[in-house]
């Protein structure tokens, strides 16, 4: 078996196929300090680590979210997890910028990290503390950025919440006008910027859930800020 | 009451420039008449009724006080619900200025613009939405009629029919023989019958495990077949068999007298039977004459009116538009369409393009949900899917506990809006 294996690696990095594994994702020393500065309070990390207010780090690329043991997560992280959500570059990335645009519900009271590069300064030294990527080819997935950034522009549009009202019938059926929530989330009162952001990470797949992949698979960008405006005034 | 009226504008105006402006004649307000209170029906109503803000008058036309869904009644069957838990009342639909009548229709005069109930009350309208349902048809299953419900239930319009499939397979001997025979192509609810073969094997596992299940299929495939068939392996295992048309599945009589199927012409003895007929649009529609001969009303893709007239609008199982399944999701999606359009027509609110979707979740086992959906928008010819999703085989428990749970959010989701 690893005789065969070998030569089918050497074959994929001769002809440049070979994941970027190896990609740089920021400065980790900086990365370090950041940790310290914006995570440390509640996340420990590294050799020892235990969970505090928040579970502990170690080997969070490619793990599945809400799935360190022991820890009670929330119940939004913990439907996160069982709809698929895993933790990786892609998905790690605007957890940090903005954790509550990715996973409405979660317990993470931190206000995000608007700046890129800090990011990835941070992103960097949170991966010194699991399996590397350079080291497991199939876990290439992890170590890919991609770019979630949404358009300025796109935020700033203004929708028109009459389109949103008769768009928001289809959300209706399932989500609830009064903003109960069993079983499905509730969307009422969602602030109008997170709710963009959120549509869009199920656009790009990197929210889970099929039903949501495809709802906004079909909403264009005037169609989603319709929708925030909408159910923004919802009380 | 403005019947005498609307009699006089009726026969004294053009229709087409009614239909263009009915506001224009003074202080009558324009009227809809919804007949059937389900998932097409009731949303239909409510949406207009709220969305007019009283510009509308708006009156339900439904059989039943209190409305049993459908949707979830197998779960019933398996004893993860209270029939309680399915039924539904009207009082928000009264209480949000729609006029519910619990009657009968029996007869629409389309050039009167008329419905007449069977308490001989007429209504008069501008728009009529019809929602009724399904119907079975005739001669479907040979040796089974209407009259035969009671011995072996069809269980598929939810109410006592459904506690009557229940009490009897409680009632089956130890290691006795449930059979099912499955409706051919287009019917309610395509996963329906083998989510309730699902059940029914539930509740036998725990208490006749020794019992057996037949399915008498017409049908080649069915919706979902590799995940059902995948948990009946998995939590079943044995007691289901299925029957498909290579193996007689559609050659197939009932003798309700004996309580024997006939299996290409083998007789086998049943100690319960669940026979599932072909079906059609419900009564209503045929007698207003919007059928055709495959007895489904076509409707216009893009506003679920009528093919046949264009100041009635057909909603739910009973249409024939296209991709959509028959199911109270997309009922439920389909109403809202119609009634945006409905109220363009009638108050001069703005009408968007339409958008249809529907998920069709399904239990397996105690906590093992799966899901079906697609996404449909209008092309010239039917309602087309444009995007779609399923459950995978080989999903993990957390998955499939996350999907039950929220199918129960859906439940609780798509009975607030259909019933307020």
């Amino acid at each position: 078996m690893g005789r065969r294996f070998l030569p089918a690696l050497a074959i994929l990095a001769a002809a440049g196929l070979f994941p970027a594994a190896a990609e740089e994702i920021g400065d980790a020393a900086r990365g370090a300090a950041l940790f310290k500065r914006e995570c440390a309070v509640c996340h420990e990390i590294g050799e020892g680590a235990m969970r505090r207010i928040g579970p502990p780090l170690n080997g969070v690329f490619g793990r599945r979210a809400g799935s360190a043991d022991g820890f009670a997560y929330s119940r939004a992280m913990a439907r996160m997890g069982s709809d698929g959500l895993t933790w990786t570059l892609e998905t790690l990335d605007p957890y940090l910028e903005n954790p509550k645009a990715l996973v409405s519900g979660t317990k993470m009271t931190y206000r995000g990290l608007k700046d890129t590069t800090a990011r990835s300064d941070l992103l960097a030294y949170l991966r010194e503390w699991s399996d590397k990527p350079q080291d497991i080819p199939e876990a290439e997935p992890t170590a890919l950025k991609t770019d979630h950034e949404l358009d300025p522009a796109i935020l700033a549009i203004e929708g028109d919440p009459d389109y949103g009202e008769y768009l928001a019938a289809e959300c209706q059926t399932c989500h609830q006008r009064d903003g109960s929530d069993l079983g499905i989330p509730s969307i009422t009162g969602w602030p109008r910027e997170d709710f963009v952001v959120a549509m869009h990470a199920y656009k790009k797949k990197l929210r889970p859930h099929p039903v949501m992949q495809m709802m906004a698979g079909r909403l264009n960008d005037e169609e989603i800020a319709a929708l925030a405006a909408f159910f923004a005034t919802l009380e | 009451m403005t019947l005498s009226r609307r009699h006089f504008i009726g026969s004294g105006i053009a229709t087409g420039a009614l239909l263009a402006a009915p506001m224009v004649w003074g202080q009558a307000k324009p009227r809809v008449v919804v007949i059937g209170g389900g998932a097409g029906g009731a949303t239909a109503a409510r949406y207009i009724a709220k969305d007019s803000d009283g510009a509308i008058d708006v009156t339900l036309v439904e059989a039943n006080p209190i409305y049993t869904t459908c949707f979830f009644s197998n779960l019933y069957l398996g004893g993860f619900r209270d029939f309680e838990s399915l039924q539904h009342g009207y009082d928000k639909l009264s209480g949000g200025g729609v006029t519910v009548i619990n009657d009968m229709a029996t007869g629409v005069d389309r050039d009167a613009r008329t419905v007449t109930l069977a308490g001989g009350q007429v209504l008069t309208w501008d728009r009529l939405v019809l929602s009724p349902g399904i119907d079975f048809k005739d001669g479907s299953v040979p040796g089974w009629s209407l009259d035969a419900a009671e011995v072996m239930p069809h269980a598929y319009k939810a109410g006592p029919q459904t506690q009557l499939l229940r009490q009897k397979v409680d009632a089956m001997p130890q290691g006795g023989t449930f059979a099912m025979v499955a409706p051919p192509n287009p019917y309610r609810c395509p996963p329906g019958p083998y989510e309730r073969i699902s059940m029914v094997a539930h509740v036998l596992k725990e208490r006749n495990p020794t019992a057996k299940i037949l399915v008498l299929d017409p049908k080649d495939k069915f919706s979902k077949q590799a995940l059902f068939e995948e948990g009946w392996g998995k939590h079943y295992n044995g007691m289901v068999d299925w029957i498909g048309p290579d193996f007689g599945g559609n050659n197939i009589e009932v003798r309700p007298g004996t309580m024997e199927v006939v299996v290409d012409g083998e007789v086998m003895k049943v100690d319960c039977c669940n026979v599932i007929p072909g079906q059609m649009a419900g009564r209503i529609a045929a007698l207003a004459g919007v059928t055709d001969d495959s007895g489904w009303a076509p409707v216009h893709p893009d506003s679920m009116k009528s093919k046949v007239d264009e100041t009635i609008f057909v909603l739910g199982d009973s249409s024939a538009q296209g991709d959509m399944p028959k199911s109270g999701f997309s009922a439920n999606s389909q109403a809202k369409v119609a009634a945006m359009a409905i109220r363009g027509e009638l108050a001069g609110s703005k009408v968007f393009p339409a958008r249809y979707s529907n998920t069709c979740w399904s239990l397996i086992a105690p906590e093992d949900g799966v899901k079906v959906g697609a996404s449909y928008e209008p092309t010239p010819e039917k309602i087309a899917s444009v995007d779609s999703f399923i459950s995978a085989t080989g999903e993990d428990a957390a998955l499939r506990k996350a999907t039950y749970q929220e199918s129960l959010g859906w439940y609780a989701g798509i009975t607030a809006d259909i019933f307020g």
